[in-house]
């Protein structure tokens, strides 16, 4: 169950739609889905290391972000990501913002 | 799945004439519509008196505050009719009120755990009034809004309006959103009962009447509506435009009316069509083939209040790539 909003089964996210006829997704098999959820979880690493934020997979279901004090949260909907890691960094994360943007040139 | 028709437009615009003239249409006989009213009297309910049970009239007032909950229950209602054998369609049109942002309606059929099973999104159709929309545009930001979340824009009112400025109406509907097919008279019939090649509207061609490119256009400086468009000769990391774009509309998606692109993926032979509205992004279609042109990237957005320099500067930044343009 999402904790956010109390929905079940709620994460049909579109960077990883239920697979079927005519829509992109890498969500079609097991090896699939697994090499895209690790590579998803890097890519949004590389965003959040900006607020000392890391997010993990956990138990291949759900989603774990912590702060570098160790406070963490456990979420199921990747559509909760930046608000989760927004509440763990007590800080906005701006894509527009120069400083993120400098950031991931950096990078 | 049964497919749900968005038919939005301003007050005034034509909606309800319209939709007068659909319900007498065979190619309607199987759907079901719901009508949200605003105002005092039930005006519409008395001018389409001649539909049939399958007509659900919604007596809240204004679809912007009470949708979430209104349309799911009435969608709800249907179904649950449906599935007992009382009722029989096939699609289903909701007509929303003309103050009405289209967004909530369409992030209700995407999360709803239950309607997301029975009902897809099959359009928003726009009415805008050949008349009047000029003067709306540039002072009302919900008609700017509901122009740019249309997939097709239905022009009404034309044989009341001056011949000589359609054409500048045309040019303005245009720049708000780019993609979307403008229909007059008995196409915008066909518009809604799906007569009409469903296939995904090209993109738009960049060049200017006048031959010279630009790659933005302001379209109403009160309001600070841009559309802006960027052109990407690199191939695109799916993963990468996933957490770029999932961040852009979780931190601004409210002022970012429209978008729309065509991605060359790396690793994918086929490109892949995104759109989407405010914070809502449609699942991703597979094209079977690349649309005549260029076969590069290509994203255009409808703006209000954000500076697409600072886009372009953002999405190379999180994309890591360094071939990105405004198309200019």
């Amino acid at each position: 169950m999402c904790s956010l909003c109390g929905i079940l089964g709620c994460d049909d996210h579109w960077t990883h739609s239920v697979d079927r006829p005519g829509v992109f997704t890498r969500n079609t098999d097991r090896h699939s889905r697994r090499s895209e959820g690790a590579r998803r979880v890097a890519a949004a690493n590389r965003v959040l290391s900006f607020r000392r934020v890391t997010l993990a997979e956990w138990q291949g279901t759900s989603y774990v972000v912590s702060n570098a004090t160790g406070a963490s949260t456990v979420f199921e909907s990747f559509s909760h990501l930046w608000p989760e890691a927004e509440t763990l960094a007590g800080r906005e994360i701006d894509p527009l913002d120069d400083a993120l943007i400098d950031w991931m040139e950096a990078r | 799945m049964i497919s749900v028709t968005l038919l939005t437009g301003f007050l005034g615009s034509g909606k309800t004439t319209l939709l007068q003239r659909l319900l007498t249409d065979p190619g309607m006989a199987r759907a079901a519509v719901l009508i949200n009213e605003f105002g005092e009297v039930g005006l519409d309910h008395h001018l389409l008196d001649r539909i049939d049970d399958n007509v659900v009239l919604m007596k809240s007032g204004c679809i912007c505050c009470t949708v979430r909950g209104e349309v799911a229950d009435a969608l709800m209602n249907l179904q649950s009719l449906r599935t007992r054998g009382e009722i029989d369609f096939d699609r289903v049109v909701i007509e929303t009120t003309g103050l009405a942002d289209p967004y909530p309606v369409l992030q209700t059929l995407r999360a709803h755990p239950v309607l997301r099973s029975h009902f897809e999104n099959g359009g928003v159709l726009t009415t805008v009034d050949a008349v009047n929309a000029a003067r709306q545009v540039e002072h009302r930001a919900e008609a700017v809004r509901q122009i740019a979340a249309a997939d097709r824009i239905i022009l009404t009112k034309t044989d009341l309006a001056q011949e000589a400025e359609i054409p500048a109406l045309r040019a303005t509907l245009s720049r708000i959103n780019p993609s979307a097919r403008v229909v007059t008279g008995s196409d915008a019939t066909d518009a809604i009962v799906g007569r009409l090649d469903p296939s995904l509207p090209p993109l738009p061609d960049e060049t200017e009447p006048d031959g010279h490119h630009r790659h933005h256009h302001n379209l109403n400086e009160d309001l600070g509506v841009v559309t802006f468009s960027m052109t990407i000769e690199e191939r695109v990391d799916w993963t990468d435009f996933g957490i770029w774009l999932t961040l852009l509309l979780h931190r601004h998606g409210d002022r970012i009316f429209r978008f729309k692109g065509i991605l060359a993926i790396e690793g994918e032979d086929r490109p892949v069509a995104v759109h989407g509205v405010q914070h809502l992004v449609h699942a991703p279609v597979h094209m079977e083939h690349w649309p005549d042109g260029p076969r590069v990237s290509r994203l255009v957005f409808i703006l209000e209040g954000l500076d697409p320099e600072q886009i372009r500067r953002s999405f190379s930044a999180f994309m890591g790539l360094k071939q990105v343009k405004a198309v200019a």
